[in-house]
């Protein structure tokens, strides 16, 4: 059993006609109850749940929910780019092999700089990407670099392309303790066709990653879909069952989920859906009420503006301080990933937060404090 | 109260209130919370220390002269809660210690067999322990054994806000339990608190009620008097409640 079965259940589910069906009062039920099922969950990601009155209403118990379950409290973390070297060609993402952009690959002695200049602005929590290429950025280099940022971080997750069980496992041995992977979508056919070549076109060995990291010892878990590819009521949807599989069958896992919207990059893909603020927080808070313990990623692909208002509803981590470039300190960055949309600092983030009621938080977890042969 | 002090571990403690020190919308109102609380002992999670710079973080938020509890959230068995209680005394947290060991993020129940390993190993190192747990009478007295110094069981999931859920079972242990037993978790009303103490409980922790509230410094107030009332009307030993009515004068009073 894995979640593959449980997406093979939704094959010939139509998302589009049940969202169809559901009407005002059916919202009203939901919102009554102390637990969801899947299929409340999607009939909070119905049109009819997207009313003003009943999105209000969504959104004030996805608020009551959040400061019970978190506290007024948010986490801040940055990205670290260490290579943007990719063998896939994803028309959405600036990192495609095919694009002519200027490639970096840091030393690891430039990862270490990069690392020292992050740790100054006081973060401890860090995620350390990769464009996707075994050779370009190889298991032994992650492993190398994770050391290194083990040096300067108490948190490092990281956000690479998928690996096998044993990998993850050697990653957690370096000192990595969280996953962050994207499926892209959720929608097999569409994967497939916008993943024609490279490693990334195995649907199934990407859909499945979450779970060996899991099973290697990773201690959180974030999941998501990129909005913009495919249907994005059945993408939240899918992200939300995702979610909810890793938490029941990993409960010592700290699971988390994002709802990462297309930005512009590199290329000139279009993205075929659009996802409004208003659904943004619709799909959040929905997720908010469907699994009250998980955690919500919001990162700078929004804007200042929007990540300040949605702030009471449901976000727990925040990216902060961030670039989408490799070596960003070193004067001679790559391109970017792509465009960011809150270019805020992290002392900037920590001051606007606490004016806003919210406690920033820069350190959630210690690495060492579950390590062998430490104490 | 005088001679009604809280006695743990030989320590003398004033108060019966245990407050935590998460959740906040900002830390600075802790030493204010802490003051209207006039609470001794206040938890801290290890996991948000920064262990390179410990003073820097929440515990710079911490007036001296109060007992740290540092607890071991975050550690899902017996060896991880071990391990995190020594490096908490290794960074100056002192020797008290709450044992939180918990392997499920949706409803954080704790573990109670992890739990008692966990307690006989590091009662064993000289720690305080103060064992977070599910109530159950023979894990209680399995903790006694083990060298606890109080046992803390939850009213209801940690967060909850739900109350006494559990209180039957709290009763059997303050009644069969030698240890202080201390009502930790689902604390959501100062009422809560006081039909705690109302039991016979010996102290309360709680930290969401007071946090996540609109003014924390007023309703760590309301809790300070909730809980010395609660404790008073134990002392004070109160009334059986019956659903019929008694009358004041027996009417078989006069058979003598």
């Amino acid at each position: 059993m894995s979640f593959a079965d449980i997406l093979k259940r939704y094959d010939d589910f139509d998302v589009g006609a049940y969202c169809a069906g559901v009407d005002e009062s059916q919202v009203e039920r939901v919102l009554s109850k102390p637990r969801l099922s899947d299929l409340d969950y999607l009939a909070l990601l119905s049109d009819a749940a997207s009313t003003p009155k009943n999105l209000e209403l969504i959104a004030a118990r996805a608020r009551d929910i959040t400061r019970k379950q978190f506290g007024s409290v948010i986490f801040l973390f940055t990205p670290l780019y260490v290579s943007n070297v990719c063998d896939n060609y994803c028309p959405y993402c600036s990192f495609a092999h095919q694009n002519k952009i200027k490639r970096r690959h840091l030393k690891v002695d430039e990862v270490r700089a990069e690392a020292k200049r992050i740790a100054a602005t006081g973060l401890r929590h860090i995620l350390m990407l990769t464009g996707e290429s075994r050779k370009g950025a190889s298991v032994r280099y992650l492993k190398e670099c994770v050391s290194v940022l083990r040096e300067y971080f108490s948190s490092i997750a990281i956000e690479v392309y998928p690996l096998d069980k044993c990998e993850y496992s050697e990653l957690v041995e370096s000192g990595a303790d969280g996953l962050t992977i994207y499926q892209e979508t959720y929608d097999m056919g569409i994967y497939e066709s916008l993943h024609k070549g490279g490693p990334k076109a195995d649907f199934g060995y990407r859909l499945l990653a979450p779970e060996r990291a899991c099973e290697a010892g990773m201690r959180a878990v974030t999941v998501g879909a990129l909005l913009g590819l495919a249907k994005p009521t059945r993408e939240a949807f899918m992200t939300g069952l995702h979610a909810k599989y890793i938490r029941e069958k990993y409960p010592s896992v700290e699971i988390a989920a994002s709802f990462p919207r297309l930005r512009p990059q590199a290329g000139e893909f279009e993205p075929k859906f659009c996802v409004g603020d208003r659904a943004f927080v619709q799909y959040m808070a929905a997720l908010r009420l469907f699994i009250p313990s998980a955690g919500i990623t919001v990162s700078t692909r929004e804007s200042a503006r929007f990540r300040d208002s949605i702030l009471p509803i449901g976000p727990t981590k925040m990216s902060a301080g961030v670039s989408t470039a490799v070596g960003e300190g070193s004067g001679d960055a790559s391109d970017s990933q792509f465009e960011i949309a809150d270019s805020r600092t992290v002392s900037e983030m920590q001051k606007n937060l606490l004016s806003q009621g919210f406690q920033p938080v820069l350190v959630d977890w210690n690495y060492i404090l579950c390590r062998e042969g430490v104490c | 109260m005088g001679n009604d002090d809280l006695i743990i571990a030989g320590t003398t403690l004033r108060s019966r209130l245990i407050t935590g020190s998460g959740k906040y919308r900002d830390d600075r109102v802790i030493p204010g919370v802490l003051a209207a609380a006039e609470c001794d002992v206040i938890t801290v999670a290890l996991r948000r220390v920064d262990l390179d710079r410990p003073q820097e973080s929440i515990l710079s938020r911490i007036p001296k002269g109060k007992i740290l509890l540092p607890n071991t959230s975050g550690a899902r068995n017996a060896e991880e809660a071990v391990r995190i209680a020594r490096l908490a005394r290794a960074v100056g947290c002192g020797d008290w210690i709450k044992i939180e060991v918990i392997s499920d993020s949706a409803y954080l129940l704790p573990d109670n067999s992890e739990t008692i390993k966990a307690t006989e190993a590091l009662a064993k190192e000289g720690f305080v322990v103060l064992p977070y747990m599910s109530p159950d009478l023979y894990a209680a007295r399995r903790l006694v054994d083990a060298g606890a110094a109080a046992v803390m069981p939850l009213g209801a999931p940690i967060g909850s806000n739900r109350g006494l859920r559990t209180a039957e079972l709290i009763e059997i242990m303050i009644a069969e339990v030698d240890i202080p037993v201390i009502v930790d978790a689902g604390i959501g009303r100062p009422s809560h608190a006081a039909e705690a103490m109302e039991m016979g409980a010996a102290a309360v922790l709680l930290n969401t009620a007071i946090a996540a509230s609109d003014d924390p410094v007023k309703m760590a107030e309301a809790f300070k008097h909730a809980v010395k009332a609660g404790r008073l009307a134990f002392l004070a030993g109160m009334a059986g409640a019956s659903k019929t009515a008694n009358a004041s004068s027996p009417l078989t009073g006069f058979l003598g």
